[in-house]
C-alpha cells in the first residue's frame, strides 16, 4: 500500500468518527431541548395557554433538530457499516420503541393545531408520552452501549439508570431553553423545573460516571493512569462546577430586564459537552466497546472520500443556515401561527 | 410459524409503503405551494394567499408524517437487513448520506421559516424558503431513487471478496434504469398531488364553500393532472422497454407470460397460477404485448420458462401492474373529462365533483401498485445479481420482529386514520371561514378590503 493510501486509511475513519461525534453532540443538545420541553409539558385543563407557548418555542426547529439524528445514524451507516449493523441488532427493540416515540411526538405536534378542538388535549398527551418514551429509550440504549451490550441484570439495571439520567438531562436542557424563550409565569415555572432537573441530572451523571469505570476495566485504566489523570480530572471538575454555578444562577432568575436568561442554557450545553467528552474519551477508538474499533469497521476509502467531499462543503453551509433560522426566530416565543 | 425473513420483509414493505404515501404528496405539493405564493407576489391578489394558506397547512401535516416515517426507514437497514450494509454499504451509504446532507437539512431548516416565518422575514425571503423546501424534497427523491435504481440495475462497481467497491460514481448514480425511474416517480408524485388537491377542493365546494380559493386550486389540480397523465403513460412505456432490456424476468411476470413467444398477446386479465405455470381465465389481445414492448408485431417476449429459479412470483406483480395501469387510464378519463367540462361550463356539476372526491387518493393506489411491481419484480434479488434478499436478513429472533411489526401496524393504522380525518376537519373548517372574494380574480386588482401588499400577510384569520 502506498504511503498516502495508508495515511488515508488511518485518517479517514478518524475524521468520520469526529464528524459523527459532532452530529451526535449537536443532536443531543438540539433535540435534547425539544424533547425536554415535551417531557415537561403540563397537562392540566387550564394550562392550555402554557402548552401552546411551550410548543411554539420549539415549533420552527424540531424537524431540523431531528435531522441531526438522521445525520448521525447516516454517518454511522456510511462510515462504519459493520458497527451500524452490530449496534442496531443489539438495540433492536429499544430502537423500535424510540422510533415509535419519535413518530408519536412528531405528528402530535402537527395534529394538535389542526385536529378538531376537542382532540387537542389528546394530542398533547401523545406529545408528552412520545417525548418521554423517546428519551427513556435513548438513555436505555446509551446504557446498553456503555455496558458493551453485555447480558445480565447488572447491565439492565445500569441501562435503566441511564434512561432516567438522560431523561433528567433532557428536561434540564428543555427547562433552560424555556427560561430563554419564555416570559413571566412560564419562565418562573421553567426556573423551578430547571433546578429540580439539574439536581436529578447531577445525581445521574455521578452514578453513571462511578459505575462505568468500575464495570469496564479498560475505562478504569484509561481514566486513572498517571499523568493523564491530571488533565482528565479537568473534565469532571468543570462539569461539576458548571452544575453548582447553574444552581446558584437559577436561584436568582428571572433578573430585571431578563438579564442572563440565556446563561442557564449555555451552562447546560457546557455540561453536555463535558459528559460527551468523558464518554468519547472512555471508548475511543472503539466503536463497539471492547469489540470493534473504527479502523476495523470503516468502509472503503473510495466511499469515504466521496462523501467527505460533500460533507466538507455542505456541513458548514448547514451550520450557516441553521444559525440563520435561529436568528429569524430569536427572541421570546409568541403564539405559533401557520400562514 | 413465520420466520424472521418473512416478518422482516413484511415489516420493511409496511414501513416503506407507509412512508412513500407522504413524500409522494409533499414533493409535488411543495412546488404547487411555491406556485401559489409566486402568483400572490406577482398579482397581489389575496385569493392566491388564501389558497397558499390552506395548502401550506396540509403540507405541514403531510411533511411531518413523511419525516417521522422516514427516520424509521434509515434505521431499518441495520436492524433488519445487516447483510445489505455489509455487502453493498460502500455504495448505499454515500448515496443515503448525500440525501441527508443535501436534501433533508435543507428541507427541515427552511420548512421552519416557510411555516412560521412569514411575519419575520421579507416576503422575498419567505418565497425563497418555500422554493428551497421544494428543491429539497425533489433532491431527496433524486438520491433515494438513484440508490433504488442501482439496486435494480447495478453498475459502476467491482466485487472483491463478496463486497461491492465503487468504481465510478457517475455510473452508479446514473445507472441504466435511473432516468426512467426518477421521471416516472416525479410524475407519479405530480399526479398524486394533482388529484389530491383537486379532490379536497371539490370536497370543499360540495360542502357549500362559495369562495374562489378552492376553485382556483381545483383548476390548478385538474390542469396539472390533464397534462401529466399522458406524459406519465409515455414515460411508463419507455420505462417498461428499459426493464425489458435489463430485467426481462420482471416483464415476463408483469405480462403474465409463462412461455417465450414471438408475437406475444397482451393479457388484459387472468389469474396466474404459479404451480401449474399457466394462466386461468385469460382475456388477451393477440400480438399486442410484442407491439407495445418491442414495437414490432412479431417481436420476441421472453417468458418465465427462460428463468428457472430466478424469477419473481408472478401473480402479485401481474395484478399490481394492472392496478397501476388501470388507475392511469381512469385518471386520464377523469382529468380530461373534468377539464373539458370546466372549459364548457365554467363550473363542474355535482356528479363530477363527487367523482373527483372519490379520486382524491387514487394516486396513492397507483404509486403503491407501481412500487410493488418494481420491488416484488426484483425478487429473489435485493440487488439484482449481487445479493439475494434472503442472504441479507438479520439474525434477530422472530418474536422481536413480530413485536415491532405489530407496534408499527397499530401506529400506522391510527395515523392514517387521523391524517385523513384531519384533512376532512381542515376542509370543513375552511368552508365556514368568512371570506370576501367569490368573483373571478382580476390580474393585479384587489377585490377585497383587506390590507394589501405592503404587508403581505393579512394575519388574524385562521382558515
Ligand atoms: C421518491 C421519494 C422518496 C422515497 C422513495 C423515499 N423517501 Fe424518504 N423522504 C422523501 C422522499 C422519499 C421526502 C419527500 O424528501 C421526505 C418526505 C417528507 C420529508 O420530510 O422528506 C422524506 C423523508 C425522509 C426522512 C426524514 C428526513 C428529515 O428528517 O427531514 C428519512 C430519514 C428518509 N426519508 C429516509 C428514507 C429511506 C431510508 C428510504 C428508502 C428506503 C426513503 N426515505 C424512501
Ligand atoms: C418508496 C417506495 C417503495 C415501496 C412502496 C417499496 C415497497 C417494497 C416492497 C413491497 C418490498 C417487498 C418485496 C418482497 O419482499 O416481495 C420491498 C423490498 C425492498 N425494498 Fe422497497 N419499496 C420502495 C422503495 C425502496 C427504496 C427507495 C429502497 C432503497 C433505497 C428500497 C429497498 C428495499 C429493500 C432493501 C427491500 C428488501 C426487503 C424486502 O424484500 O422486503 N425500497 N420494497
Ligand atoms: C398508464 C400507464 C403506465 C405505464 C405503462 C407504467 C409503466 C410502469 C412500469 C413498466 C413500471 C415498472 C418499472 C420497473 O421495471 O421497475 C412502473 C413502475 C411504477 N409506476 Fe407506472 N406506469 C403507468 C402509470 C402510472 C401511474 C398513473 C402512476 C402513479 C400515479 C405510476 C407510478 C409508478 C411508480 C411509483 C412505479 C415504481 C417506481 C418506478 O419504478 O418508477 N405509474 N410503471
Amino acid at each position: 500500500m502506498s504511503e498516502s493510501a495508508s495515511a488515508a486509511t488511518y485518517w479517514l475513519p478518524v475524521i468520520f468518527i469526529g464528524l459523527m461525534g459532532l452530529a451526535v453532540f449537536i443532536y443531543a443538545v438540539l433535540d435534547g431541548y425539544d424533547l425536554g420541553v415535551g417531557i415537561l409539558l403540563p397537562l392540566g385543563e387550564q394550562e392550555e395557554q402554557q402548552r401552546d407557548l411551550m410548543i411554539a418555542s420549539i415549533g420552527p426547529f424540531w424537524d431540523a433538530n431531528e435531522t441531526w439524528l438522521v445525520l448521525a445514524i447516516g454517518l454511522l451507516l456510511i462510515a462504519f457499516p459493520i458497527a451500524y449493523n452490530q449496534v442496531l441488532m443489539h438495540l433492536y427493540l429499544p430502537a423500535a420503541i424510540m422510533l415509535i416515540g419519535l413518530i408519536m411526538r412528531g405528528v402530535a405536534f402537527d395534529f394538535r393545531t389542526k385536529a378538531a378542538v376537542n382532540h387537542k388535549l389528546a394530542w398533547d398527551r401523545t406529545f408528552k408520552a412520545g417525548s418521554l418514551t423517546t428519551s427513556l429509550a435513548q438513555g436505555y440504549m446509551l446504557g446498553l452501549y456503555v455496558m458493551g451490550f453485555r447480558p445480565g441484570w447488572e447491565a439492565q439495571f445500569f441501562s435503566a439508570l441511564s434512561a432516567l439520567g438522560v431523561t433528567a438531562a433532557y428536561s434540564y436542557m428543555g427547562s433552560a431553553w424555556l427560561i430563554l424563550k419564555a416570559e413571566s409565569d412560564l419562565q418562573k415555572r421553567a426556573t423551578r423545573w430547571a433546578r429540580r432537573a439539574g439536581r436529578a441530572t447531577l445525581v445521574g451523571v455521578i452514578a453513571v460516571s462511578a459505575i462505568n469505570p468500575l464495570v469496564n476495566p479498560s475505562v478504569f485504566d484509561r481514566w486513572f493512569t498517571y499523568p493523564l489523570v491530571m488533565f482528565v480530572l479537568l473534565v469532571p471538575t468543570l462539569c461539576f462546577l458548571a452544575f453548582i454555578f447553574n444552581d446558584f444562577l437559577l436561584a436568582r432568575i428571572p433578573k430585571t430586564n431578563d438579564r442572563h436568561s440565556a446563561l442557564p442554557f449555555a451552562t447546560v450545553v457546557l455540561i453536555f459537552l463535558m459528559c460527551f467528552i468523558g464518554l468519547a474519551f472512555s471508548f475511543y477508538p472503539d466503536i463497539v466497546p471492547g469489540e470493534i474499533n473504527i479502523w476495523q469497521a470503516a468502509s472503503a476509502n473510495a466511499s469515504l472520500q466521496f462523501i467527505l467531499v460533500g460533507a466538507v462543503i455542505v456541513i458548514p453551509i448547514i451550520l450557516v443556515y441553521t444559525v440563520f433560522s435561529y436568528r429569524v426566530f430569536r427572541g421570546k416565543a409568541t403564539d405559533l401561527r401557520y400562514h | 410459524m413465520l420466520d424472521t425473513l418473512i416478518l422482516s420483509r413484511i415489516q420493511f414493505a409496511t414501513n416503506i409503503s407507509f412512508h412513500i404515501l407522504f413524500p409522494t404528496i409533499s414533493i409535488a405539493l411543495a412546488w404547487i405551494i411555491v406556485f401559489f405564493k409566486l402568483r400572490y407576489d406577482q398579482t397581489n391578489n389575496p385569493v392566491w394567499m388564501r389558497a397558499y394558506r390552506f395548502w401550506v397547512k396540509v403540507f405541514a401535516l403531510t411533511f411531518a408524517l413523511g419525516v417521522v416515517s422516514g427516520i424509521t426507514m434509515s434505521f431499518q437497514f441495520g436492524t433488519n437487513w445487516p447483510g445489505y450494509m455489509a455487502q453493498v454499504g460502500n455504495i448505499a451509504g454515500p448515496l443515503l448520506g448525500y440525501e441527508v446532507l443535501t436534501a433533508f437539512f435543507l428541507e427541515a431548516t427552511f420548512l421552519g421559516i416557510m411555516l412560521f416565518g412569514i411575519k419575520r422575514v421579507p416576503s422575498k425571503v419567505h418565497t425563497f424558503s418555500a422554493f428551497v423546501v421544494a428543491v429539497g424534497t425533489t433532491l431527496s427523491a433524486f438520491w433515494i431513487i438513484a440508490l433504488n435504481s442501482w439496486m435494480q440495475t447495478p453498475a459502476g462497481f467491482e466485487m472483491r471478496d463478496g463486497i461491492a467497491y465503487p468504481e465510478s460514481w457517475m455510473d452508479i448514480i446514473f445507472n441504466a434504469s435511473f432516468p426512467y425511474r426518477l421521471t416516472h416517480m416525479l410524475l407519479a408524485s405530480g399526479l398524486t398531488t394533482a388529484f389530491f388537491v383537486a379532490g379536497i377542493s371539490a370536497y370543499r365546494i360540495l360542502k357549500g364553500d362559495p369562495k374562489r380559493a378552492p376553485r382556483l386550486a381545483l383548476k390548478t389540480g385538474l390542469i396539472l393532472a390533464a397534462v401529466f397523465i399522458p406524459v406519465q403513460m409515455f414515460v411508463g412505456d419507455l420505462h417498461g422497454q428499459n426493464t425489458l432490456e435489463h430485467q426481462p424476468q420482471k416483464i415476463a411476470a408483469m405480462e403474465g407470460a409463462w412461455k417465450t413467444e414471438n408475437g406475444a398477446p397482451l393479457v388484459l386479465f387472468a389469474i396466474p397460477d404459479g404451480k401449474e405455470k399457466t394462466n386461468h381465465f385469460e382475456i388477451a389481445i393477440p400480438k399486442m404485448a410484442s407491439l407495445i414492448l418491442t414495437h414490432d408485431l412479431h417481436g420476441e417476449v421472453k417468458g418465465i420458462e427462460e428463468f428457472p429459479g430466478d424469477h419473481p412470483p408472478v401473480a402479485p406483480v401481474f395484478f399490481a401492474f394492472r392496478i397501476m395501469v388501470g388507475m392511469g387510464l381512469l385518471m386520464l378519463v377523469v382529468a380530461w373529462g373534468s377539464c373539458y367540462l370546466l372549459l364548457r361550463r365554467k363550473s363542474l356539476p355535482r356528479w363530477a365533483l363527487k367523482t373527483l372526491v372519490a379520486m382524491t387518493f387514487s394516486g396513492w393506489v397507483a404509486t403503491l401498485a407501481g412500487w410493488y411491481v418494481t420491488e416484488i419484480g426484483r425478487q429473489p434479488w435485493l440487488v439484482t445479481g449481487v445479493l439475494k434478499t434472503a442472504d441479507a436478513v438479520t439474525q434477530i429472533p422472530p418474536a422481536h420482529v413480530g413485536l415491532s411489526l405489530t407496534l408499527y401496524l397499530i401506529v400506522y393504522a391510527i395515523l392514517l386514520f387521523a391524517y385523513i380525518h384531519t384533512l376532512k376537519v381542515m376542509a370543513l373548517k375552511s368552508v365556514k371561514v368568512e371570506e370576501f372574494e367569490t368573483a373571478e380574480p382580476l390580474a393585479g386588482g384587489s377585490l377585497t378590503n383587506l390590507p394589501d401588499s405592503t404587508q403581505k400577510h393579512p394575519g388574524g384569520d385562521s382558515q
